[in-house]
């Protein structure tokens, strides 16, 4: 269940032209090179551009080489390294609980609160919840809704904007 | 102006400059090929296999400097120039592909002759469109032609749907404008290295007491034979010139010690690994260059200068990494070094003369009776042609041969495929340098192997008189195979007989409209070669009948280090150092 392991990972903010196929293309270069990616996520920005988020395994290649081959790409404009402390990044998950008890429904209730995630619907002792925070948040959340019984869910992958610098750095 | 998709497309390719296209009509393309009848657009040279068409306009290319142009249809035509398009692709070739594809409205459902071009070539092309509107194609063919040829130069491919190009399809209609100055943010070449860099190089060049200058094919991409020529003067460092280099530093120069590599004369192998410094120019550390990596020139500081910034650092970690072009980055270098004098290089020097004078490219004559010798056909060859003459080959042990045997004097005198090692390569590669160059001799020098893929090509050499030359070595065998069959697999022949006795080679040549001549006696090798260098109307095919167990040599075996160059067995008298 635990997929976020930040040692072995890097976050790349990519923005490219939003042309079509430039998914297919940054996803083709990673197979092609033998990348791995840990997950992606795309929209577009603007009717220009789109940012993609994409956090990569950092023992496939090293990342310089990874970040050069990106930037060859004629539809890509930049490439930024998000360092986890300095960046704002957050990743959504929905989770659908069926639980053996509806009598668990108010525990479970509580841990989403203390995650400060959402109870989207509750029906008998179906649940659906929602998440947005830290991977390793939703890692622990994930881990602590497991005896709870998951039926399904759906992380979306980082994404990651640079965090706010102090004036004075 | 007013005009349809096809004629659009036309002009801009007159617009680009285009002076030839190599093509191949079909379906799909079709509505472009009905806007040439009207005599408008640049020369087109029919081919007879879309593959041919391909590896002309990149023979076209690297013969001139110029982008080459290929048109085909949609599906199997643009499947068809997959290899080519892979081959200019390792081999930095400037190339613009045109497709033709079936209509926009029926892409995705499997249609007639459909294929996903875009998809299939993403990534052996350097970049590639789909086009929709016709209204976007002078600017699109600006930019497909600005990309190939800008930065590290590659193919780039148009896709065009068959919709916006016929001009009976009201899609087709579009208003001409003139392509605007391109400008892709995420595509901006630097040619001037960084200063500092630049100085820190300098440093470790006059410092170094056995250098290297490891000369790449990016030196001729960025015209810098002149600088390199200037450079290595200058500095008194030897050169070894990579097989995508030759003739970027005339092999008659004292300087230039040859060809490195898995099939380089011993001298060039060996002043890379025991080098000091390696300054690598536009080239790659190819694996048929270094060897075993981990092994490869362990005393070695790196200089490394490319316009790909990929490259720096991707196989061996440079202690001083130049982004920039080959040309201007030398010209920087020269003018940094000023009067500064570099340290002594006589030692070095004398090493490797010792070298050379011990382990010349050498092979054993051959004996009365015997086959031609390859080596000495090249020589031949060689002699009796002029001294510019632009040679092409295959891929195989004849590649070899005429990258190690021939002389090269002049740059872009030498067309062959490197990185993807594409068999068939010399024949449509000779023809499409002879129609960009049309005043010089032009040869390819061939294997048995080789012309059965391409040989097709000489039809279209012979319809459209395109005279160019083809040395066919044969030796009755897949050669290379056999050879490493024999090195490193006990000799275990597999399916690497050609000995036929089919194709007659004369025959086969004479069918396609060549003059065609069979050499087995040594004493007819120079009468045929001259006989074949007057002729001017038609090409021409001289079967040379090789020994068919001749080894390249020297050879460092694949994945062992360099220092384990393998020299003929005739050299092997006391031990290689």
């Amino acid at each position: 269940m635990k997929r976020t392991q930040l040692t072995r990972t890097h976050t790349l903010a990519v923005f490219v032209e939003n042309k079509s196929g430039v998914l297919a293309r940054v996803a083709g270069l990673f197979a092609r090179r033998g990348f791995n990616i840990e997950s992606l996520a795309v929209a577009p920005t603007d009717d220009r551009f789109s940012r993609i988020t994409i956090v990569i395994d950092a023992e496939s290649a090293p990342l310089d080489q990874i970040k050069k081959q990106l930037d060859k790409l004629i539809d890509v404009i930049d490439i930024v390294e998000l360092s986890p402390e300095d960046s704002a990044l957050r990743e959504m998950v929905l989770v659908r609980l069926e639980l053996d008890d509806e009598s668990k429904v108010a525990d479970v209730e509580a841990l989403v609160a203390g995650f400060s995630g959402s109870v989207l619907r509750v029906r008998d002792v179906q649940m659906m919840l929602s998440l947005s925070s830290r991977p390793e948040d939703l890692d622990s959340f994930l881990e602590k809704l497991e005896p709870y019984g998951v039926a399904e869910l759906q992380r979306t992958g980082a994404i990651a904007i640079p965090g706010i610098q102090l004036a004075n750095e | 102006m007013q005009m349809d998709g096809g004629t659009a497309l036309l002009k801009a390719l007159e617009y680009e400059g285009v002076d030839v296209v190599f093509g191949y009509p079909g379906g799909a393309i079709m509505p472009v090929y009905d806007s040439m009848v009207s005599g408008s657009g640049p020369r087109h040279v029919l081919v007879r296999h879309e593959q041919g068409a391909g590896h002309m306009a990149s023979g076209y290319a690297h013969a001139t400097g110029k982008p080459g142009v290929v048109m085909v249809t949609s599906g199997p035509a643009a499947t068809n120039i997959v290899t080519p398009l892979a081959d200019a692709y390792l081999d930095s070739v400037p190339i613009v592909a045109i497709t033709g594809q079936v209509p926009y409205g029926l892409i995705g459902t499997d249609a007639f002759q459909e294929t996903d071009t875009t998809g299939i070539t993403m990534s052996i092309t350097k970049h590639n469109y789909l086009v929709s509107d016709p209204n976007d194609i002078p600017q699109v063919v600006h930019e497909a032609f600005h990309l190939a040829t800008t930065g590290r130069p590659g193919p780039v491919l148009i896709d065009l749907p068959k919709n916006i190009t016929d001009i009976r399809n009201p899609d087709s209609a579009m208003t001409w404008k003139d392509p605007v100055p391109v400008d892709l943010p995420g595509f901006k070449p630097v040619l001037d290295g960084e200063p500092e860099m630049i100085d820190a190089a300098v440093e470790l060049m006059l410092k170094a007491v056995r250098p290297v200058l490891y000369a790449g094919g990016g030196i001729l991409k960025a015209r810098g034979a002149a600088e390199l020529l200037e450079l290595a003067e200058r500095m008194n460092i030897p050169v070894v010139t990579t097989l995508m280099a030759r003739g970027a530093m005339p092999d008659s120069h004292e300087l230039n010690l040859g060809m490195p590599g898995m099939h380089g004369n011993y001298t060039a192998v060996m002043a890379m690994q025991e080098s000091d410094l390696l300054i690598a120019m536009g080239s790659r550390f190819d694996d048929r260059v270094t060897g075993k990596v981990d092994e490869f020139a362990p005393d070695a500081k790196v200089i490394h200068v490319d316009i790909d910034p990929a490259e720096l650092g991707k196989i061996r970690m440079p202690d001083v990494a130049i982004r920039g072009d080959a040309k201007h980055v030398m010209r920087q270098m020269l003018d940094a070094i000023g009067t500064a004098s570099p340290a002594d290089h006589s030692a070095w020097r004398s090493t490797l003369s010792g070298w050379q004078e011990n382990y010349p490219l050498a092979y054993e004559p051959a004996k009365p009776g015997d086959f031609l010798k390859p080596q000495m056909v090249v020589e031949r060859l060689r002699d009796l042609s002029p001294d510019d003459t632009i040679v092409a080959s295959g891929v195989g042990q004849h590649q070899m041969w005429a990258s190690q045997y021939w002389k090269f004097d002049h740059p872009y005198t030498w067309l062959n495929s490197g990185g993807l090692g594409t068999m068939g390569y010399s024949i449509p590669a000779a023809i499409g340098a002879k129609v960009g160059m049309p005043d010089k001799t032009v040869w390819a020098v061939d294997g048995d192997g080789c012309f059965q893929m391409t040989s097709q090509e000489l039809i279209t050499a012979a319809v459209e008189k395109i005279p160019v030359k083809i040395a066919l070595l044969n030796n009755t065998y897949l050669g290379m195979v056999r050879q490493w069959q024999e090195m490193f697999y006990e000799n275990r022949l597999s399916e690497v007989d050609l000995s036929g006795p089919v194709p007659d080679y004369i025959k086969l040549s004479e069918a396609m409209g060549c003059v065609a001549i069979r050499v087995e006696d040594p004493d007819e090798v120079d009468a045929a070669i001259e006989r074949a260098n007057s002729i001017n109307d038609r090409p021409v095919v001289i079967e040379f009948l090789t020994e068919p167990n001749e080894n390249v040599y020297p050879m460092v075996p694949a994945g062992k280090s360099n220092s384990e160059v393998v020299v003929p067995p005739f050299q092997q008298k006391g031990t290689a150092q």
